[in-house]
């Protein structure tokens, strides 16, 4: 093998790989497998090509790095999956061992080097905003997406408009004691394309009771770097949180992004082997909570104002398939006077965002997509929530490419306007 | 060129570059389907038209090559593996449902259809398609066809066989022809179905559709024992009450299938039946009651019910997950597919519990009780030196059993490969001569599926040699 061998046991471990007994239950909830029919782009095809690597009975050689990048991470097969094969994991170290091997190929190497260079470093992110807002106002965008050539692949750059989200400290602070003393992680990509969710957030969770702070040393949570094999960072990012996070004292870390919230929650597993981190980050990943979940366990206060819409609810797969959170959002919706909730099909199946999956397999990306718009349509909703910066960008192309009059929010912005239509 | 370059290139030419796969790394995940067993092909291809069907099958045969038809890989007995090489043709692309006809009852679709989509495109006229493999979320109905596949409620309405009114195939000779149970003449959907891929190819097939019951209603006993279980079993059918489904799961699958489905079994009870019962809501509800009163008999220590969909999916779904849900409880496990007089349900479960007690195995049993056929699913672990080759004299061990007993050696996952040693055990030399004339007929030799049903000496993938010494076991009746 050129290049060097690689260590076969850094494809995965045999206990997790030996947990598939392929049989078959995960196929028709993957949705590569469903666009493609080919067994190579399925979960369980995956894991007997990682266990083929393992056991060394490939090498990276032909086109099997290819049929890693195909999957989405979406974890929706580990949802279905009887056995419990804990596939997110596996394929986070079949990627880590790729990359770590040197024999990865120069996409996958540049897209490392971005996530560790610009999406986890504050300043060089904020720069690449303001790129990429001046190319939204100038026009560029509207001129490059209609250039048939250029259309689809500029369609997909995530539309950074609005005011970022900057507040640091104490962000809100309820007249009586409050019910819980929460942190929010702002995050990378949400403060600058999605600043306003932030605010919402700020103010439902004050309208609920709670103080809210933003420590000022947290960071990027990691996850994209995760799951593109680079665990090194997404390790160093992780314990910069805890650092920062557990120095508040705060009782619960709130997290408004689904993937953001996933990652986070399996710090203690991502940090498992680090001396000193790994007690503290156990201790961190059990006071992390979904936004939706922390709602609900609080007594929550349904809104009084109305917000008169149709509104169907995009599961981001993190939120339904990580974290296994799909009532807690509905409800929250549903308890908003005026909204006519309605599912859309296949509500949980990826829409083709999957953090930078949309940059590096545009065309299954736009596949899936496409379906999504589809029943997005079908559905007669005016507004599509969800919980996610990924999907909100991903559905908000999605439907300016179908000149689709259908609004996208988040469901804590929806909850939002419910609560300050009250002193309307 | 050679000979499996230009191959490729006809394959190629025939259905598109993109459909026929040929690297290493693209065969290898069509070397397994969800048994232990392993066979690589020389090229895979995905068609998606009879007409592509036919042209690959002529290509194949022209090199020599057999040919060896799949859908989702998610067959019992490896009945989808290409023990001897050659040409996989995959149905996955095959993927329509062509047409509903609720006037007439039927269902016409492509053989990559996946078993519920087939209810769910007819629930809108009221109608659904009865055979429900536990695999049903995501085997296709060729598979289904090929292996004359069963399922929980097969207990009431027959298996695939039952279902299927008429059959477009592909010939041994690339030819496309349409048979029909309904027309007059021999019926040859009959023999086509469960005849596992060795004598054609489906490429289209028309299902009987059913209308939905008025009432259905699903019953869960909690025994303590299993022999109280199984003697519920014996009594509620000599009672003389058909129930759609009865089923028993035991303490070990209970374990594993807890852990996923969170269906609040007792962690101490001994076995679980499912009972559904079905017809006009008076008549389901009598039947229920009927029910109850046998399992109260038996010392039932819960009843749990469900009349609307949502409660009747919960008490399912422990069910349906199970066979996954043994991953937790070992890396592999071995799934028989045995038959027994439903009178000799409690004995023959025992001598099974007994057989694996003795090679020092755990056994999950989960099955259809009602018909008498059983699934002991013996866990361990294939790393293990020697385990495949232990299981595998243990399941052999298993199945004398069930044949002793008056039964037989497949209840609805076929023979395939697995278990085509055991076939002299209950059919004879004339029998077997009789099947192979009949295969014959067909044409296709052993170019179709070759290595399934028929005892050969020919091995197939990793297991071969331990299969080997099982069929040598068997004596040379085994071989035709």
């Amino acid at each position: 093998m050129p290049g060097g061998p690689i260590h076969q046991s850094a494809f995965g471990s045999e206990a997790d790989l030996s947990r598939c007994v392929h049989c078959g239950l995960c196929l028709q909830h993957c949705p590569t497998y469903l666009e493609t029919g080919l067994e190579t782009e399925s979960p369980r095809g995956r894991l007997h090509l990682i266990r083929a690597l393992s056991e060394g009975r490939i090498d990276l050689a032909g086109n099997t790095m290819g049929h890693l990048d195909m999957c989405l991470q979406c974890r929706n097969c580990e949802a279905v999956c009887p056995s419990g094969v804990p596939y997110g994991r596996i394929m986070e170290h079949a990627r880590a061992a790729v990359i770590e091997s040197r024999r990865a190929p120069v996409p996958w190497r540049l897209r490392s080097l971005f996530l560790r260079e610009v999406i986890a470093r504050p300043g060089r992110l904020r720069a690449l905003a303001a790129a990429l807002r001046f190319y939204r106002r100038s026009g560029l965008r509207a001129l490059a997406e209609s250039i048939p050539l250029l259309r689809d692949r500029a369609l997909l750059a995530p539309s950074i408009a609005g005011r970022p989200f900057t507040g640091t400290g104490v962000l809100a602070r309820p007249k009586g004691e409050p019910v819980a003393r929460v942190a929010l992680l702002t995050g990378c990509i949400m403060p600058l394309a999605y600043g306003r969710v932030h605010r919402a957030t700020v103010r439902v969770l004050a309208a609920n009771g709670c103080e809210v702070i933003a420590p000022v040393d947290q960071s990027c949570c990691g996850a994209l770097q995760a799951h593109n094999g680079d665990r090194q960072t997404a390790q160093a990012l992780a314990r910069r949180n805890i650092d920062a996070f557990l120095e508040d004292g705060c009782d619960f870390v709130v997290v408004n992004s689904a993937g953001c919230g996933a990652a986070m929650k399996e710090y203690g597993e991502l940090l498992s082997q680090d001396a000193v981190y790994s007690e503290r980050a156990r201790v961190l990943a059990a006071r992390v909570k979904d936004i939706h979940e922390f709602l609900l366990e609080l007594p929550f206060r349904p809104p009084t104002g109305r917000l008169e819409a149709s509104v169907t609810f995009q599961d981001p797969c993190h939120l339904a398939h990580a974290q296994r959170i799909r009532e807690a959002p509905r409800r929250i919706l549903q308890s908003i006077p005026g909204v006519q909730f309605v599912e859309m099909e296949h509500a949980d199946r990826c829409c083709g965002s999957a953090g930078v999956y949309s940059f590096t397999q545009p065309q299954m990306s736009l596949q899936l997509l496409q379906r999504r718009i589809d029943e997005v349509r079908a559905s007669g909703a005016a507004v599509v929530a969800t919980a996610n910066p990924g999907c909100m960008a991903q559905i908000e192309a999605g439907l300016r490419r179908n000149r689709l009059p259908v609004r996208v929010g988040h469901v804590i912005e929806l909850l939002d306007a419910a609560y300050r239509a009250e002193h309307r | 060129m050679t000979a499996a370059k230009r191959l490729i290139r006809e394959l190629q030419s025939a259905l598109g570059r993109r459909w026929v796969l040929h690297a290493p790394e693209d065969l290898l995940v069509y070397e397994y389907d969800a048994t232990i067993d392993r066979a690589l092909p020389q090229a895979v291809v995905l068609p998606e038209s009879a007409q592509q069907v036919a042209q690959a099958v002529r290509i194949a045969r022209r090199y020599g090559l057999p040919v060896t038809a799949r859908g989702a890989g998610t067959g019992l007995s490896g009945g989808a593996l290409a023990c001897e090489g050659g040409v996989v043709i995959v149905m996955t692309r095959m993927n329509r449902v062509i047409k509903i006809d609720a006037e007439n009852q039927l269902a016409v679709v492509e053989p990559g259809v996946i078993n519920l989509d087939i209810s769910k495109a007819a629930a809108p006229y009221g109608l659904y398609y009865a055979p429900d493999p536990s695999s049903q979320k995501a085997c296709t109905i060729g598979g289904n066809i090929a292996e004359n596949a069963g399922g929980p409620h097969c207990l009431r309405y027959g298996t695939t066989t039952n279902h299927v009114l008429a059959l477009e195939i592909v010939t041994a000779d690339g030819e496309i022809a349409e048979i029909s149970a309904t027309q007059a003449g021999y019926d040859l959907t009959g023999v086509l179905v469960g005849s596992e891929g060795t004598l054609a190819i489906v490429t289209k097939a028309t299902l009987r559709l059913l209308h939905k019951p008025e009432a259905t209603i699903t019953l869960l006993a909690i025994f303590d024992r299993v022999s109280e279980a199984s003697e519920t079993v014996s009594a509620i059918i000599s009672a003389g009450i058909l129930p759609a489904a009865l089923e028993m799961i035991d303490k070990n699958t209970m374990d594993a299938v807890e852990e996923f489905a969170h269906c609040g079994y007792p962690p101490d009870a001994g076995a679980v039946l499912l009972i559904e019962v079905e017809g006009l809501s008076e008549e389901a509800e009598e039947q229920a009651n009927e029910v109850r009163s046998i399992c109260e008999k038996f010392g039932v220590r819960e009843l749990r019910t469900g009349t609307d969909p949502a409660e009747r999916e919960r008490l399912w779904a422990g069910r349906k997950s199970a066979l996954g849900a043994l991953g937790r409880k070992a890396p592999s496990y071995y799934i028989l597919d045995g038959v027994v007089p439903r009178t000799k349900l409690p004995s023959v479960l025992a001598e099974v519990y007994q057989a694996c007690d003795r090679f020092g195995f755990a056994v999950a049993n989960v099955f259809h009780a009602g018909d008498g056929n059983l699934h002991p699913n013996v866990l361990f672990d294939e790393r293990v030196p020697g385990a495949t080759a232990r299981v595998l004299e243990l399941g052999e061990e298993i199945m004398r059993l069930c044949v002793e007993a008056g039964g037989s050696i497949s209840g609805e996952h076929g023979v395939g490969f697995e278990k085509r040693s055991y076939m002299s055990w209950i059919f004879s030399e004339d029998d077997l001569e009789v099947m192979a004339r009949l295969k014959a007929a067909f044409g296709a030799g052993d170019g179709f599926n070759p290595g399934k049903v028929f005892p050969t000496s020919k091995g197939c993938g990793e297991v071969s040699s331990h299969m080997r010494a099982a069929i040598a076991k068997a004596g040379p009746g085994a071989y035709v």
